[in-house]
């Protein structure tokens, strides 16, 4: 921690909420902004597991939980002001839910000795523990989504990509850069060639990459994209007939409000998953009862079972998780930041536990060690039915090729560890 | 009746030149630079460095670097996001050892620099880069020269976006600032203390500005006012119009590096050249110079001072004091800070500077008007 030169004049501002017991988990969230589109659905997910978890529950062990909601309209600045302004309040974890301002909060919060848990963005090679000791991953990142991908092509094809040509249409960001490098060696594994297309924040224009796309006629377009961006692109790959089943979103670029802009065209579109879909569960149950009926629902309350909801409920559902690790590795209730570290690197998802917790089969069944902060790196993959409304799971969790991003995530934990002169947490 | 002339008394030319000729203001003057150097390390905690601070005493700089380039010299310029991704990028470049490849072979690299001459390095390189894109203001002229400006905008986050060699062949095209001290004290990277991030970031608000105030001043000062003023009428006086644009553009843009250096390596820490550096930064600081009082150096302070707190105050208020939901008051901000800036153009289009000229004025006389 760190020594402070002098008093804090002014800690009483920030310190007007009352000191109690209580398990403080900040919601770096965008209700405003192109990108707002996801990032409604899953604050409103986030919140509402955690308003269940007090309700019906009690809080988690006994101590009530407290979701600190700050907005950063995916703004990094924003974003830094949101983390100042909330880790004095005993913020247990990190979800900033952007892959820029997690690069921002990696070193700061490793000094504090906060968690961040970037699920399924930020820093792929913060999957490796023994570098990124603060940051987790799991249960799957942007590698293992770029491989379930091919993985997934592989598959339509018969196991022969050799000579396909593969467009990657990715938002300009360190998001969209990152499934680049495990493309490529993709690529020269199976033999496909690559394409990629750049698409500037916010994402609103994009005729030239899918008039480009129409040029070069590839096979199969992968998108990493997110918020607006998404919505422009399947409307353009409608605009020029490119085939819906070939045309694979990652899972930020898989929700619902997504693909009803295109309407019946968009049918057909496939996007990999995080999360199993739909509000099938006896959870949902659960959240009509204690937290919609009574009025306590977060936002507008109209997001329930959507894509981006589910995964605001999964995130906040591992989060429980590993408090509940947390608590039984120190045998204290009320937790500390650092607890929670412990936690969530001791943490074990069974398809047990999940069933209990009224979601079976919600997520893959993982364990995550000191030295793998990533999980197995299970990804399922879902296609929209447009006259159903819905997005349909036609491939269930499968492993990825742990033989090509293994060593890459080696390689660019070593750079950082490098960089930053660190040497082994795992010792 | 404690703030005229009358009493103060010039017994030398140095005495009846200085920038604050009113005693009065001259104290103030000191107690505000006390006050800053002396009281706020010992007070500053993380959440006021990095909330409010920092980001103010980094924007002023840049505030400054573009009030002298369109409130001093008279040149529209909308590049001001660019020219900090250049000042951002040549410190990272300069903290990491710049490396010189040819024909695929690394000829050599440079040494890293210390972080000071690093973001020194930065506001050169801006400068440099600033003169190159100030070239045809020679040419053209208001909305023209503005549209010239915004391809600079464009041109530089595209380049910085597209060259790898610029953000050192990283994969997801970050730039992170490594850990540099200082004589031996953090001043990048996470484990810094708040009192000398905000003490270095202190020490390059105050140089600038003092450099900034005693050049608008003395004669380069005034060849740009007069450009401004009437570029034709400046040159049959014998201004050289190629002299004045050109240094207003180097000396503003060096600012304007320096500032984005800082905001990188100091501030933020690590930075997405299309992110931290777009357009809408380059319209923030144009706000900034607006609301604050264009030509003015204490309008760049307050105006800097007013974009930075405002958003921070109104959430402060809104989210923690009154409960309202977050995207409501994100929402709010967007309304107010834009009724503002429209109430301030109808208003007083001079700016907060014009604020504190009228009070000063007032003051002169007060307690007796007549």
């Amino acid at each position: 921690m760190k020594y402070k030169l002098g008093t804090m004049a002014v800690a009483g501002l920030m310190a007007a909420s009352p000191v109690m017991a209580d398990l403080v988990f900040p919601s770096l969230s965008y209700r405003t902004g192109p990108y707002a589109a996801g990032g409604i659905p899953f604050a409103d997910g986030y919140a509402d597991y955690f308003t269940l978890l007090n309700e019906r529950d009690g809080g988690i062990g006994g101590v009530m939980t407290r979701v600190l909601e700050c907005e950063t309209a995916y703004n990094t600045e924003k974003g830094v002001e949101c983390y100042e302004a909330t880790k004095g309040e005993g913020a247990l974890v990190y979800q900033p839910l952007s892959t820029g301002i997690t690069y921002q909060l990696i070193p700061k919060a490793t000094a504090d000795d906060i968690p961040i848990h970037s699920m399924g963005y930020g820093r792929t090679s913060a999957a490796n523990g023994d570098v990124f000791s603060h940051v987790f991953n799991y249960p799957a990142n942007y590698w293992n989504g770029a491989s379930a991908a091919i993985n997934h092509i592989l598959e339509t094809n018969g196991g022969d990509i050799n000579g396909k040509k593969i467009a990657l249409v990715y938002h300009n960001s360190a998001y969209g850069k990152e499934p680049i490098r495990t493309l490529e060696e993709l690529s020269k594994k199976h033999g496909f060639e690559l394409v990629t297309l750049a698409v500037d924040h916010p994402g609103q224009e994009q005729k030239s990459q899918w008039l480009q796309i129409r040029r070069e006629r590839p096979d199969n377009v992968i998108m990493y994209g997110w918020g607006v961006m998404n919505q422009v692109a399947i409307q353009e790959a409608a605009n020029i007939r490119f085939p819906m089943e070939n045309f694979i979103g990652i899972w930020w670029s898989g929700a619902e409000i997504d693909v009803t802009s295109a309407g019946d065209a968009a049918n057909g579109y496939k996007a990999l998953a995080l999360t199993a879909v739909g509000n099938d569960f006896p959870l949902f149950d659960d959240i009509q009862k204690y937290v919609v009926d009574a009025g306590k629902a977060a936002g507008a309350g109209d997001q329930i079972g959507t894509v981006p909801y589910n995964r605001g409920i999964y995130a906040a559902m591992l989060a429980q998780l590993a408090v509940e690790k947390a608590q039984e590795i120190h045998g204290v209730a009320d937790i500390t930041s650092g607890m929670m570290r412990d936690g969530m690197e001791a943490l074990s998802v069974t398809e047990a536990r999940m069933a209990e917790l009224g979601l079976p089969s919600f997520g893959p069944a993982f364990d995550v060690s000191c030295a793998n902060h990533g999980g197995e790196g299970m990804v399922a993959v879902t296609q929209w039915d447009a006259s159903a409304g819905q997005f349909v799971k036609i491939a269930d969790f499968a492993p990825t090729d742990m033989d090509v991003i293994g060593p890459l995530i080696a390689e660019d934990s070593a750079a950082y560890a490098a960089e930053n002169n660190i040497e082994g947490n795992c010792g | 009746m404690f703030y005229r002339e009358a009493g103060d008394f010039s017994t030398t030319y140095a005495q009846d030149n200085q920038t604050f000729p009113i005693k009065f203001d001259r104290y103030r003057y000191y107690v505000v630079l006390f006050i800053a150097i002396f009281v706020i390390p010992f007070i500053i905690n993380d959440y006021w460095a990095n909330s409010f601070l920092l980001p103010f005493l980094i924007y002023a700089i840049a505030a400054i670097g573009l009030n002298i380039l369109v409130g001093y010299c008279g040149q529209v310029s909308l590049g001001t996001g660019g020219f900090m991704a250049v000042g951002a990028y040549a410190c990272y470049k300069f903290m990491t050892g710049v490396d010189i490849w040819w024909g695929g072979e690394l000829l050599f690299r440079l040494p890293q620099f210390n972080i000071f001459f690093s973001v020194i390095m930065g506001g050169v390189m801006t400068a440099l880069v600033g003169v190159l894109f100030g070239l045809p203001s020679l040419r053209i002229k208001g909305f023209y020269l503005a549209v010239a400006t915004l391809a600079a905008q464009f041109f530089l986050v595209w380049l910085f976006n597209r060259v790898s060699w610029f953000y050192n062949y990283s994969a997801s095209g970050q730039i992170n600032a490594p850990e540099r001290d200082l004589a031996g004290i953090l001043i990048t990277g996470p484990q810094t203390e708040p009192w000398a991030t905000y003490l270095f970031c202190l020490f390059f608000t105050i140089v600038c500005a003092v450099i900034a105030r005693n050049m608008t001043r003395g004669a380069s000062g005034r060849k740009w006012m007069a450009i401004r003023d009437m570029d034709i009428a400046a040159e049959i006086i014998g201004v050289n119009p190629l002299r004045a644009k050109l240094t207003a553009f180097a000396v503003s843009s060096f600012f304007i590096g320096i500032s984005g250096a800082l905001f990188f390596s100091v501030y933020l820490g690590a930075v997405e050249v299309g992110e931290a550096f777009g357009i809408q930064k380059s319209f923030l600081v144009l706000f900034m110079i607006i609301i604050g009082g264009l030509g003015s150096i204490f309008g760049s302070f307050a105006g800097a001072a007013f974009l930075v707190l405002l958003p921070v105050v109104l959430k402060i208020v809104g989210v923690d004091m009154l409960g309202w939901p977050t995207d409501i008051v994100a929402h709010f901000q967007l309304v107010i800070v834009g009724g503002l800036i429209v109430m301030f153009l109808i208003l007083e289009p001079h700016g907060l500077a014009q604020l504190w000229r009228v009070a000063k004025e007032k003051l002169r006389l007060w307690p007796f008007p007549h």
